[in-house]
């Protein structure tokens, strides 16, 4: 839920990448996701805060958009 | 995980998240070698726009440099969202990151910082290398863990108490890395200049039971993925306790405990640092300088 718009930093979403593939990351505004298509998971980002945990990530292949 | 690992790195999580709501109550070590990285730091000219406190914890080091060192940008992140979340909340980007598997691109940072909290990276060599990776030429890896001496007193006596009371004994106190150790590792992982020293920091309590309280409550309980899994029994607890009291009280009664801080500085190579020259490259006889009369050494050579 993203209510609290809360924004990413524009700057820390330019470096980050995923941290099992090293891949890029598309950014899911509605969602508050950061996707890894090549690791097939989105890492949540609550309150502005990406979490890049594989632990923490919702695999893409259950519950695909 | 894989069976091989050392640290269970779930539980490390589940501390420091746990350790977030009163860490202000028992961080100080971390304030305080975050002040002595911080000190070396502030001996730099080097500018570093972009930079990441790696195992951020609730912010120190960001609170040390108090906006100095030649940061324009400071990046942290911690195993624990909790703790980013602490550490995040005057501002600034914050990240959730495991130090085994850095989400950043290759070549980002300027500077890399880690107070006290790779000592729970499985590994550590893989950990280096990803440091390097994620660091511009020329850029530096500042990071302080905690070595191989750290509450030595406490092992010894858990140890001896286990065995007495139980007769046998589970890993209670973490295995640490040593300065030789570390310094192989920094050179193994590409890094240039490489060094690694060596401090003590000894606090002292008034009893056990607060360096537990201190210990738990910087998230730093045991996470060895083969401690034993069920309560420790009072009554080793007590006999380690006594052991401690016995052995270690000093003249006007407190505790000691001791925490050895290894502190690695690296830099990513780049041209513009000194490169030793190739062997057989002097011009200069060493047999000559030390026999030349009447000197011990004489230099430029005449």
């Amino acid at each position: 839920m993203s209510e609290r718009a809360v924004g990413v930093d524009a700057k820390l979403l330019e470096i980050l990448v995923c941290p099992l593939t090293k891949g890029p990351l598309r950014y899911d505004r509605d969602a508050q996701e950061l996707i890894s298509d090549k690791a097939g998971l989105a890492y949540p980002i609550r309150d502005g805060i990406p979490i890049m945990l594989p632990s923490e990530a919702r695999a893409l292949d259950q519950t695909s958009a | 995980m894989t069976d091989a690992s050392v640290f269970d790195r779930a539980q490390v999580r589940r501390q420091r998240d746990r350790a977030a709501a009163r860490l202000v109550e028992h961080d100080f070590l971390l304030r305080e070698v975050a002040d002595r990285l911080a000190d070396r730091l502030l001996d730099l000219t080097h500018r570093f726009p972009l930079a990441l406190d790696l195992g951020c914890h609730g912010g120190e080091m960001a609170e040390a440099l108090a906006g100095r060192g030649g940061i324009e940008r400071l990046v942290r992140c911690d195993l624990s969202p909790a703790l980013a979340a602490l550490a995040g909340r005057g501002g600034g980007p914050v990240v959730a990151a495991d130090e085994e598997a850095l989400p950043f691109a290759p070549a980002s940072f300027d500077l890399v910082m880690s107070n006290l909290s790779l000592h729970w990276v499985n590994d550590l060599p893989g950990a280096l290398l990803q440091i390097r990776h994620i660091l511009k030429e020329d850029g530096l890896f500042i990071g302080a863990m905690l070595g191989g001496d750290t509450l030595w007193e406490l092992r010894q006596c858990l140890l001896e108490a286990e065995l007495e009371e139980q007769g046998g004994a589970g890993p209670r106190i973490s295995p640490f890395a040593d300065v030789r150790d570390l310094g192989g590792l920094l050179q193994r992982a590409g890094f240039s200049l490489p060094v690694v020293d060596s401090d003590t920091i000894t606090v002292t309590y008034g009893d056990v039971m607060r360096l537990f309280a201190d210990l738990r409550g910087m998230g730093e309980g045991n996470a060895v993925a083969a401690r034993r899994k069920s309560f420790s029994r009072r009554a080793t607890l007590f006999r380690a306790m006594a052991l401690y009291e016995e052995r270690f009280k000093t003249a006007d009664g407190r505790l000691p405990a001791t925490f050895q801080v290894l502190t690695m500085t690296a830099w990513r190579p780049h041209v513009s640092q000194q490169q030793p020259l190739a062997p057989g490259a002097g011009r200069i006889s060493l047999g000559d300088a030390l026999n030349h009369p009447g000197s011990s050494c004489v230099f430029p050579p005449p």
